[in-house]
């Protein structure tokens, strides 16, 4: 066990799948050399060398349709895109050969990839750097997409992903990248992919979210269960696609309420997705429509105002009393 | 045990940057004016004051995320002298010099840095694009832009500012590629500064130059020292005349190097040695084109304290603009988005107005 940071327990994470595993490289822009824009993949060039470690040319339909060929042909490439904002040049490659590969091979080839993409805002960063738009990933068929809030969980999802014979678009909360630290197990372990996990136990109402927006909805929730005597469950969703409904209806069932709280536009933002499903599951038990909080529907705007833009506290809170004042 | 080829490869840069490229200056050139010389090294002085205090401000906290661009001024200054006020500056973030010599307010680009969107504003009559942050992707604008000016029979050209790394991004190469198929008044004007980010530029391409790309295009490739502000611009001044006489593209590639990091957020020891960035700094641009000014008998003391104190003024000046201004509107996000924003978003600003107290808010349900 030691104490630390998610982005010293995801490169925790990458120096374990490539201590166990000689077929998981990385690439990317600055990965190597460097060590990433954000220290990720610090240290991992001198000790995998760097026929393993690999600084590329700045290309992403290059790194991920490269990966492609590694991944098909016996490679575990863990390609990483930037920032999200900059993953676009290679969106061609995720949505038309990275998610379709093993069904348009039916079956022959398979891509065991981990496309990581550090993503979201409120880092005070220049334009384009704060996207949170894993709906695209999400709505396409054949990825899964997997999002840690925490230290623990980042590792031992990355590792899940490394195992995963699908590709993974593995996205890093950058505003908790170092807000906070926690004891992670030094040794290999993995977190199941497509499992949600109850943050918090409650009875009145569940509140669904992921990545950097687990720890400020819990926050929120602590202050509103002081102040309104309401118990509240929190669930952390961790991957996005395929999601877990079960842990979700199971939850909503028993508190009759929903809230859904994430840092992507509302317009089919995953919480569209997250309340039809709750609607069409849980009609009978549901004492309020299922609220959702998310950031305006316009572009994130430049760093001033993004903090208005992503849901607030005081957004949650009213989410949350909205559900109870139906 | 562990000697990575990175090491190797950064040994191999030292050698071949121990010779920088020189600024190499004879007699006073015939075919530009004094006035114009002088200018040139004015201008290179506006720009590297203004970035000095731009890095200052970041680091006192004044502004946000910064990418200076010290060292690159005579690419900067050069290929935007050589435009006339009707042709487009298609810039990146590290171009905000060429904009302000374009005819963008320093206090605009001050204002983007420090996060508002005031300082995306271009005004009219501005040739300029906003800055393009990902990489190349302001490439086929330029050709776009140089194609309209084509059809609408404009005497027009688009100059498309980009960076050695961008040279590996598909939008170059299909760029280019438009640019020589439809024979555009386009320029393609490369800072090779030699790095993207941390990576060096033979980790981008297997060839020699950028310039040597142009040919797999149909497009002339020329390569000039962009530590000269005068071959700089003659370089680009023919290519707008060709281009402006129905000539085609230019792709004109500029050996130059940043001084300083990436961005205000990058460590450059982590990737390029002190020794290297020494020697680039030991022949400056600035420096050796002052020297050369004096030689010529343009140039003296009292020209150089005045033009400092100018210049610092004028920054100053901008700084103050940039800070005196109103703080930011939140509603301001809500603007732009559509030339008919849809209800769905008006409700949305009146329930954010709402919820900050502020007038034209109305609670909804
Ligand atoms: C599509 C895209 N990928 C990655 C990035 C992140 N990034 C910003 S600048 C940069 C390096 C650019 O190098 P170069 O083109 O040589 O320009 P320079 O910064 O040296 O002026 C990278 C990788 C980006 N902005 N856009
Ligand atoms: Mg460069």
């Amino acid at each position: 066990m030691s104490s630390k940071t998610l982005v010293q327990a995801i490169n925790d994470g990458l120096r374990c799948a490539m201590a166990r595993d000689p077929r998981v490289i990385l690439l990317g822009e600055d990965v190597g050399v460097n060590g990433g824009v954000f220290r990720v993949t610090e240290g991992l060039l001198e000790q995998f060398g760097e026929e393993r470690v690999i600084d590329t040319p700045l290309a992403e339909s290059g790194i991920l349709g490269t990966s492609v060929g590694l991944a098909a042909n016996g490679m575990r490439p863990i390609p990483e895109i930037q920032f999200m904002g900059f993953i676009y040049p290679g969106f061609e490659q995720l949505v038309s050969h990275v998610a379709r590969l093993r069904m348009r091979s039916r079956g022959r080839f398979t891509l065991p990839m981990v496309v990581r993409v550090p993503f979201g805002g409120r880092i005070r960063a220049p334009e384009i750097h704060s996207d949170s738009t894993e709906t695209y990933f999400a709505h396409t068929p054949g990825l899964t997409v997997v999002v840690p809030s925490n230290p623990y969980d980042a590792k031992g999802l990355l590792l899940a992903s490394v195992e995963s014979e699908d590709p993974v678009i593995f996205l890093e909360p950058m505003r908790i990248y170092r807000a906070f630290r926690e004891e992670v197990p030094d040794e290999y372990y993995t977190v199941p992919l497509r499992k949600a996990t109850v943050v918090k136990e409650g009875t009145d109402v569940t509140v669904i979210s992921w990545g950097t927006m687990v720890r400020e909805t819990w926050t929120v929730i602590q202050r509103l269960e002081q102040e309104r005597g309401v118990s509240v469950e929190l669930i952390d969703l961790r991957t996005l696609s395929p999601w877990d409904e079960d842990t979700v209806m199971t939850s909503v069932n028993k508190t009759g309420r929903a809230v859904v709280v994430h840092e992507a536009v509302a317009h089919l933002g995953l919480g569209a997705e997250i309340s039809a499903r709750i609607h069409e599951e849980c009609i009978l038990q549901l004492e309020a429509p299922v609220a959702r909080v998310a950031s305006f529907d316009v572009p994130p705007p430049l760093f001033q105002l993004e903090d208005l833009h992503a849901p607030t506290p005081q957004r949650i809170s009213a989410g949350i009393e909205k559900v109870f004042a139906f | 045990m562990f000697k990575s080829s990175a090491e190797a490869e950064r040994e191999l840069q030292g050698a071949a940057v121990s010779h920088p490229a020189l600024a190499e200056f004879g007699d006073k050139p015939a075919d530009i004016e004094d006035t114009l010389l002088i200018r040139m090294y004015e201008e290179m002085w506006k720009l590297r004051l203004f970035d000095r205090r731009a890095v200052s401000l970041q680091r006192a906290g004044r502004i946000g995320t910064y990418p200076p661009l010290e060292g690159q001024e005579a690419c900067q200054v050069g290929a935007t002298l050589a435009l006339r006020p009707q042709d487009f500056v298609v810039p990146t973030y590290r171009d905000y010099g060429a904009m302000i010599l374009h005819g963008v307010p320093m206090e605009n680009i001050l204002l983007y840095w420090n996060g508002r969107a005031e300082g995306c504003v271009i005004p009219d009559g501005v040739n300029v694009f906003p800055i393009a942050v990902p990489i190349a992707t302001q490439l086929p604008h330029a050709a776009g832009i140089a194609w309209a000016a084509k059809l609408r029979k404009l005497d027009q050209v688009a100059l498309g500012f980009f960076g050695d790394g961008a040279s590996s991004e598909g939008d170059f190469h299909e760029a280019m590629n438009f640019a020589g198929v439809f024979q555009l008044p386009v320029i393609y004007f490369c800072q090779n500064n030699q790095y993207a980010i941390s990576v060096p530029f033979h980790r981008q391409t297997a060839t020699a130059t950028i310039a040597e790309k142009a040919a797999a295009y149909g497009v002339e490739g020329v390569r000039v020292n962009g530590w000269d502000a005068i071959q700089v611009y003659r370089a680009v001044h023919a290519a707008v005349e060709k281009a402006a006489s129905g000539g085609g593209p230019t792709l004109i590639e500029a050996l130059t190097y940043r001084y300083g990091p990436h961005t205000t957020s990058d460590d450059p020891t982590k990737y390029r040695p002190a020794e290297e960035t020494d020697a680039w700094k030991a022949r400056d641009p600035i420096a050796t084109l002052g020297e050369q000014l004096r030689a010529w008998g343009i140039w003296n003391d009292a020209l150089e304290t005045e033009l400092q104190e100018r210049m610092q003024h004028m920054v100053s000046e901008a700084i103050g603009r940039m800070e005196s201004a109103p703080p930011p509107n939140p509603e301001d996000m809500f603007l732009h988005i559509y030339a008919e924003p849809s209800p769905r978003l008006l409700r949305q600003r009146e329930e954010f107005l709402a919820s900050l107290g502020r007038p034209g808010g109305r609670q909804h349900e």
